[in-house]
């Protein structure tokens, strides 16, 4: 062993040179160095870069849309890092980046902590749904499940498929005994948060035992949690018995059994981006404070679903950097929307866009 | 060589000897003084690292204090931080790694090193080094897609049937679990373990070898009484080694463990390590505490890992002492 110490000494050193050098590059590279035009995707004509963070539920969504503008507007490039909701927040708050994206608005304790001088914006900008995904061989494609059911499942106590509660809303078919494994998400996720929401919602027992939250306690016996949606939808299909929850993209590209919910008027209905919309269109005047679309009554609308936030300040140092935020917003809110059917996103209803597109254009306006 | 020794005549003698002495003793100086600078860096990085690690956490310690040891209740949601089932898990598949992997790796490179003709050895040896490479989140995904599966359909039911008796494999089979988790680090440490055993025997003086064969030694009795006892503290270091990669290992693990934060007799049932659970919930925690408590995990990490090396270190200074007593 002894002779090996001097050259894992110089592996070390080198190893950190190289990333002291990686740093000071990743420093320049910064918002600083893209106004000179030096970087981004359009690095030959781009003359502003704007930066953003945070949720990786928006990221399919925003890389296409930001590269769309990009070609539309080819001065103006948007660098956007999905690092994660409490990343985005954390970096929007401390003023690293110029916009955030957060699954969840923020809280009136985090908002606290930003000086009063600097207002926040908070206008939602995706529209998600979260499904109901399930692995029984040779089972029906769509399952029917009551509210009650979902939250007695995930509460562990249905703890087989056979049970006749399932049968009696399945029109009285029941289904082989098989074990049921619940397998929720493992990292703290805005899709947790949206599936937590609806069944605090929907279950007063679910409420006070468990609540709602981007991370939460699973009660249930017999689950295991795994990472990301790739992650459950993989143990899903890995796991006879199985059930979970997932985003609607996910379901749509993969082969996966999932279920239609019974809503808010008692109808059956399955995800889709008509049936999600339809929640999203059912509330009205949707604010940072008051965002949460589960549950939403409608002959039509799915029951599990929630919106993503953009993170603005009312006022940035920097006109120019405002106006472009104030335009880039708008495009995004507007023709930008269509966009996100393309990466299996539902576009936001004219009932959400209306509000946060006159928010919006109040940007850097006081 | 010509040019110097021209010069070298037309110079004084003793002048030249000191003008190259000094300069030795410069590159000497260099030398020392560059790596006594890296040996000091890294001591620097380490005692930094944790500095930093504790002033993160401290309102978590402050907040949650001790109990959060001996709790196994994690619900971040209701502020309930209980840590144990994390240190339970972390333990336990690093265990359950060493144990399979251990065996495994030694004997192969007791095969590499001494039995197989170097023909063989050499390239086989080169595939365990490239084992090593193999970046962890593509086990993890192997892992998750290839041997959990295995795992939930062949092996634990065979457990099941053959060793059902004991707590350890009775229960639902996940897949997913302790046991996979334990598994798949006992394959992602094997070839540091192969590769440095391998180096070690390697190093064992031919003399010992020969020694033992004059004495009419078989073959095995020179590898279990000349070579094993030579290369003991080498085979810990390597073995300590691979126990630190397994502790410390966050992605793979996360992708297989199951993410349960409980503690079950089971080895089929999901668990959660100290390392996987700060990859998990890190990106989406907010709140002061939530984050101070998730770096909280990451310096418990820091010290369990450093408590199993100085337990290694004396289990390696008491096997030496102990050797070198029988040998007096």
């Amino acid at each position: 062993m002894r002779p090996l110490r001097f050259p894992a000494a110089i592996l070390i050193v080198c190893a950190l040179l190289t990333a002291c050098s990686n740093q000071a590059r990743e420093e320049r590279s910064g918002p600083a160095g893209a106004q000179r035009g030096l970087n981004g995707p359009n690095a030959s004509s781009a003359n502003l870069m704007l930066v953003g963070a945070g949720s990786t539920f928006d990221y399919p969504f925003f890389s296409r849309a930001f590269f769309e503008y990009n070609k539309l507007h080819p001065n103006v490039a948007v660098n956007y890092q999905s690092i994660g909701s409490g990343g985005g927040i954390r970096q929007f708050s401390s003023r690293t980046v110029d916009f955030g994206a957060t699954d969840v608005p923020m809280s009136a304790k985090e908002l606290a902590a930003i000086p009063k001088d600097r207002p926040v914006i908070q206008i939602p900008i995706a529209l998600g749904g979260v499904v109901i995904a399930f692995n029984i061989p040779d089972g029906p494609t769509h399952l029917n499940l009551t509210p009650s059911l979902v939250a007695d499942i995930f509460l562990g106590k249905i703890t087989d498929w056979s049970d006749p509660k399932i049968a009696r809303v399945n029109g009285g078919a029941a289904q082989k005994p098989l074990r049921i494994t619940v397998v929720h998400r493992a990292d703290g996720s805005g899709t947790t948060y949206v599936c937590t929401d609806y069944l605090s919602a929907v279950s007063p027992e679910w409420k006070n035992s468990v609540g709602k939250g981007k991370s939460v306690n699973w009660s249930a016996p017999s689950s295991v949690g795994a990472k990301g949606n790739e992650g459950v939808a993989g143990q899903i299909r890995n796991t006879p018995g199985a059930i979970g929850y997932i985003e609607l993209a996910y379901a749509l590209q993969n082969d996966i059994q999932y279920a239609a919910v019974g809503n808010a008027a008692g109808k059956f209905v399955l995800p889709s981006f008509g049936s999600i919309a339809a929640a999203a269109a059912a509330k009205k005047n949707v604010s940072p404070s008051d965002f949460s679309i589960v549950n939403a009554p409608g002959d039509q609308a799915y029951p599990i679903a929630g919106f993503s936030w953009v993170l603005l300040y009312q006022r940035y140092p920097d006109a120019q950097k405002a106006s472009a935020l104030r335009d880039l917003f708008h495009w995004l809110l507007s023709d930008g929307q269509q966009l996100a059917k393309s990466v299996n996103y539902v576009p936001l209803p004219p009932a959400v866009t209306a509000p946060a597109l006159s928010t919006v254009a109040k940007l850097g306006k006081t | 060589m010509a040019t110097e020794s021209i010069e070298i005549a037309s110079l004084p003698r003793t002048t030249t000897t000191a003008v190259r002495l000094r300069g030795a003793q410069l590159a000497d100086r260099l030398v020392v003084g560059f790596f006594g600078l890296a040996a000091w860096l890294v001591l620097l990085v380490v005692a930094a690292l944790f500095v930093t690690l504790a002033i993160a956490a401290w309102p978590a310690i402050k907040t949650v204090g001790w109990p959060a040891l001996h709790s196994a209740l994690w619900d971040p949601n209701n502020g309930k931080f209980g840590v144990l089932s994390f240190v339970f898990g972390t333990l336990v598949t690093s265990g359950i790694a060493l144990l399979l992997a251990g065996p495994v790796g030694i004997g192969a490179a007791l095969v590499l090193a001494e039995v197989a003709p170097k023909r063989l050895a050499g390239p086989v040896a080169m595939l365990i080094e490239l084992l090593a490479a193999v970046p962890s989140v593509v086990f993890g995904i192997w892992g998750l897609f290839v041997l959990a599966p295995v795992m939930r359909g062949a092996i634990e039911p065979a457990l099941a049937r053959t060793l059902g008796f004991l707590p350890l494999f009775q229960g639902y089979f996940f897949g997913v679990g302790i046991l996979t988790a334990g598994v798949l680090l006992a394959i992602m440490i094997l070839p540091t373990i192969a590769a440095i055993t391998r180096d070690i025997f390697e190093a064992v003086p031919a003399h010992q070898r020969e020694g033992m064969l004059a004495l009419g030694a078989t073959k095995w009795e020179v590898l279990a009484r000349a070579v094993i006892p030579y290369a003991r503290s080498g085979i810990i270091g390597a073995l300590v080694l691979a126990l630190g990669r397994a502790l410390g290992e966050a992605i793979a693990v996360a992708m297989v463990i199951g993410n349960k934060p409980a503690i079950s007799a089971s080895l089929f049932s999901p668990g959660y390590s100290l390392a996987s659970v700060v990859a998990n919930e890190f990106t989406e925690a907010t709140g002061q505490q939530y984050l101070a408590v998730l770096v909280g995990i990451g310096s418990l990490l820091f010290v369990l890992s450093m408590l199993v090396n100085v337990a290694a270190r004396l289990l390696v200074w008491s096997v030496g002492r102990s050797q070198s007593a029988a040998r007096a």
